[in-house]
Formats: C-alpha cells, structure tokens, sequence
C-alpha cells in the first residue's frame, strides 16, 4: 500500500508540474484546476485494483499534457491581458 | 481583361500589392488592439469553444501519418481510418443515447439543420406541406425555412413567451394532420434557455409528426437522450463543445425509420444522406470531444453554474436596471444574457474592448439591428439595444469572471453617467412617457 501512495503523489505531482507549464492562460489553468479535483474525486478510493486502473488513466494523461505542451510552445501567441495584470503585481 | 495580360512584373506587382495589404491588415489589428496590453479575454462561448488539448492529441496521428480515405476499402491505410472514425461514431452516439447508425457527420450545425428541414420537407412534400418552427430558432433553421416557403410549403412561426419558451397549448394547436416536421431547438444560442424537449418529443409522438430539434448549444452540456426525449433528428456541432471546426452531426432515427431527401449528390456515403469523403481527423477530435464531453458533463456543468452566480451576483450587487433575458431557472448556466438599462450595448462592448463578448448571435453581429431573439421574447427595444451575451466555458477561470464583471461595471456606471436620460430616469421622470417633439 505504501508503495502506491507513494506512486500516486509521484504521479500527482508530474501532472500538477506539467500542467503549470502550459504556455496558454486558459489550458494552464484549467489542467490544473482538473488534475487537482480529479485527485480529490478520488481520494477515498481504496481499492489497490481500482488505483491501479486510475494511475494507469492518469499516466496516459500525463502523457497528452507533455505532448500538448510541447505542441503550444511550438507556436508564438500573445498573452491575454489578464497575465499583463498580474505580472504587474 | 486584367489577367490575361499577367507577367512576370505584374506577378511581382501583385506579390507587392497583396504583402503590403497584409501589413496594412496587420497594422489594422494592432491599432484596433491599440492600447491594449495583451489580447483580449473570451467570453463568448456560444460563438465557438477553444480546441481542448485532448482533442488535439487525439486528431495528431490522423492529421499526419494516418492519411488514408475512410472509405478505401483495398489498403491498411483506408482500414485504420475508417476503424477510426466508427470509433469517433460510437462515442457521439454514447453521449446522446443513439445508436451509431443514427450518426451521419455534416460538416457542422448548420448543414445539419438544412439537411433535417429541408430533406424531410421534400421526402415527405407529397403530402405533407407544412413545417412548425419557432421565432427564437437559429438563423440557418429560419432560412431553411424561408426557402421551403418559396416553394410552397407553409410553416408556422411559433411565438414565446417572455422567459423565452414556447407554449407546448401553442404547439398542439399549431399541429394539423399535413404537418411533417416540429423544429425547436434545445438550448438557446443567444439567451441560453431550455426548451421543454422531452415535452414536445412526447407530444410529437403522439401526434406522429416528426421532431427535429437543434441541440448545438445542447450536446455536451446537457443531458441529451434522444430515446427518453423522443427525438427523431438532432442536429450537432463539433465545434461548440471543445471539438475541431467544420464537422457535425445529424442523428437521424431508425425506428421507426425516419427519411430524408439527400441535398448532396455524389458517392454515396454516410448511407447515402451525405456524400462526400467523410474528414476521419475532424471526425476523430469530434469524437474524442463528444467522450470527454460525456465523462465531464456534470464537472463542466457545476463550473458554469459557479462561474454565472459570481459574475450575476457581482453585476447585480453593483449596478441597478440590469435585467437578465430569459428564463433564469429552465437555462444553460454557462450562457448568460443582461440588458443594462440606458446603456448602449455597442458602446459597451467597444468599451470592453479587453474582453471578446458579442451582444448575440455571431451569424448577426455584423448588423446593428437589435436581435429578434430579443424582441421575439417581447424585450422593449431599448432594452433590446443593450443586451451582452456572457459565455463561459471549461477554460473560463474565476479570475476572468471576476475581471469581467468589474470592468462591466466600471463602465456601464460611466456610460450611464454620461447619459441625459439616466439622469432623468434618477430624477423619476418615466422616459417612456415623454412626448419627443421634432424640433
């Protein structure tokens, strides 16, 4: 069990990381936003074979925001200006 | 006459003259940024909805390596895209409760809605002359409409009431037995409100008229059941619910067995309703949306509703005469529709510039008619005048919202100070009663 843990807040915390380098506002904001409430959807799941499958979920998940991050870097756009605001801060 | 006498110094002319429009273009669209300090929020997600990244991911391999024809029969290539885009049927057919042969991909809401109206008015013609529809209906399904008049049909133009929803005493009435087709759309493209679908779908069953409904503001954000609703045709958009733009979808009933005329001639495909080689990677991110649409229903739905009280709440509790148009219970939260009394709607969406809102339907934003959702729903047309259309979607954040409704006020509080006639509205002088003269 212990060892699960452990995967999961691995798991956890690669996704929260990838997910802040979305380069566009709203992407950024929403991964974010939807890993950290899927994580607490889940939280009272107990069921190591359950885990196993959503660990498996989150995995191929992981996988498309890396990818869809590289692919938004790829590109130049503006920032919108509610970055500019909270830059200024 | 010009072309013909094209060389290669005209080429170079030509090349000069157009790379010197486009800077001319761009300058435009930097000046029309002018001041601004990076671009624009958006909020107005009827209009269309940003790719989700999921969508993207899934359309990649069928935007590249995965080329083939759908409909190749002889090579691996046209098999994996034609396994591709069955799945993607599968998945649009889950999230509304169909069956994957009802599926047939337009290329968007549009196409459907002509399909739907227009091939059920010339299958059925024969007999049945005679199309219900409402005022409130999007502006492809009033034209289709207007075309069958031209030929002869006739069709009812069924009023609502000023929530916004039609009267289902309305709509019985309104049925004869040469009726062939009741189309009324399921969520409102510029005040968000419901229509009472499994009522109608009911009463058109019983009635055994067909039942086409317009649901590209619907599918994905609400439930959606075409068995439980009775629904016959339901016309879909990608692009509304986080998919690629240019596909959608018809839903078209196979038991009992509802048939249409084709408006398209050609190979045959998608059962003969809609030739033309169907796009497997628009298809494919159409479907992936339509999946994580279905898994993300009541998530996406819970943040619209928290993300239309903050902002209502907030303009509400600091700005008096703003009215919301349209019912405010049976509604789709994640469109939200205020008048903000002696104000003019299009110097407040020019005074909101850092902030991508329509005050209604993208298709008539271009005109500076009030629109006649609006006046159909008995709006007075001042108040018509000042309508904003609020859209939120999945990637709208509470920090936009917030920013939104702040700026709002900031401004309609500066408009209104500006006007002669706020002033006589707060000196208790009822506008409405003032004799204008001429001179």
């Amino acid at each position: 069990m212990a060892a699960t843990r452990g995967e999961v807040l691995k798991i956890y915390k690669n996704m929260l990381r990838e997910s802040g380098r979305f380069s566009f506002y709203n992407y950024r904001m929403y991964a974010l936003r939807r890993v950290k409430d899927a994580f607490r959807q889940h939280k009272s799941i107990h069921e190591p074979s359950e885990i196993q499958l959503h660990l498996k979920e989150a995995n191929k998940f992981l996988n498309i925001i890396k990818r869809q991050v590289i692919v938004g870097d790829l590109y130049k756009f503006e920032k919108l200006v509610i970055e500019m605001k909270s830059d200024d801060k | 006459m010009a072309c013909r006498n094209i060389n290669v110094q005209n080429v170079s002319k030509i090349v000069r003259y157009f790379s010197q429009k486009v800077t001319e273009q761009e300058s435009k669209i930097s000046s029309r940024m002018g001041f601004l300090l990076g671009k624009p929020l958006y909020l107005d997600a009827q209009a269309t909805t940003p790719l989700d990244p999921r969508v993207l991911d899934a359309m990649m391999p069928y935007m590249t390596y995965s080329y083939g024809n759908p409909h190749s029969r002889t090579h691996l290539y046209g098999w994996e895209s034609e396994e591709a885009v069955e799945t993607a049927r599968q998945h649009i057919a889950d999230l509304v409760g169909a069956n994957p042969k009802e599926i047939i991909f337009t290329s968007g809401a549009t196409e459907s809605n002509n399909l739907a109206i227009k091939g059920i008015a010339h299958f059925y013609g024969s007999k049945k002359r005679h199309i219900i529809t409402t005022q409130t209906e999007h502006k492809c399904v009033l034209d289709s409409c207007r075309a069958l008049e031209g030929e002869g049909f006739e069709i009812t133009y069924l009023p609502v009431c000023s929530s916004g929803i039609i009267s289902l005493d309305e709509l019985k009435s309104a049925i004869r037995p040469d009726t062939s087709l009741v189309s009324i759309m399921a969520v409102n493209n510029e005040i968000g409100v419901k229509q009472p679908i499994k009522k109608i779908g009911e009463l058109c069953k019983s009635k055994k008229v067909f039942f086409h409904t317009d649901a590209a503001q619907a599918v994905g954000k609400i439930n959606i059941d075409v068995n439980d609703q009775n629904i016959d045709l339901m016309s879909i958009s990608g692009h509304k619910l986080y998919g690629p733009k240019g596909i959608g979808a018809l839903f078209v009933r196979r038991k009992p067995r509802v048939r249409l005329e084709p408006i398209q001639s050609g190979g045959g495909q998608e059962r003969g309703l809609r030739s033309g080689t169907v796009p497997a990677p628009l298809v494919v991110g159409f479907g992936e949306a339509c999946r994580i649409a279905k898994n993300e229903l009541e998530y996406d739905h819970a943040w619209m509703t928290k993300l239309s009280n903050l902002l209502l709440e907030k303009i509400t509790k600091n700005l008096p005469e703003v009215v919301r148009n349209g019912d405010a219970v049976h509604t789709y939260p994640g469109c939200l529709n205020l008048s903000f009394a002696f104000v003019e709607g299009e110097s407040l969406l020019m005074a909101l510039k850092d902030i991508a809102l329509s005050s209604g339907s993208a298709c008539t934003s271009a005109s500076l008619e009030p629109s006649y959702v609006l006046r159909a729903i008995g709006a007075d047309e001042d108040l018509a005048h000042s309508s904003i259309r609020f859209g939120f979607g999945r990637f709208t954040t509470i920090d936009e919202v917030e920013y939104t409704a702040e700026k709002c006020i900031k401004h309609v509080q500066r408009l209104r100070e500006m006007s002669p006639l706020w002033e006589m509205h707060q000196e208790g002088i009822d506008i409405k009663s003032i004799k204008w003269s001429q001179h």
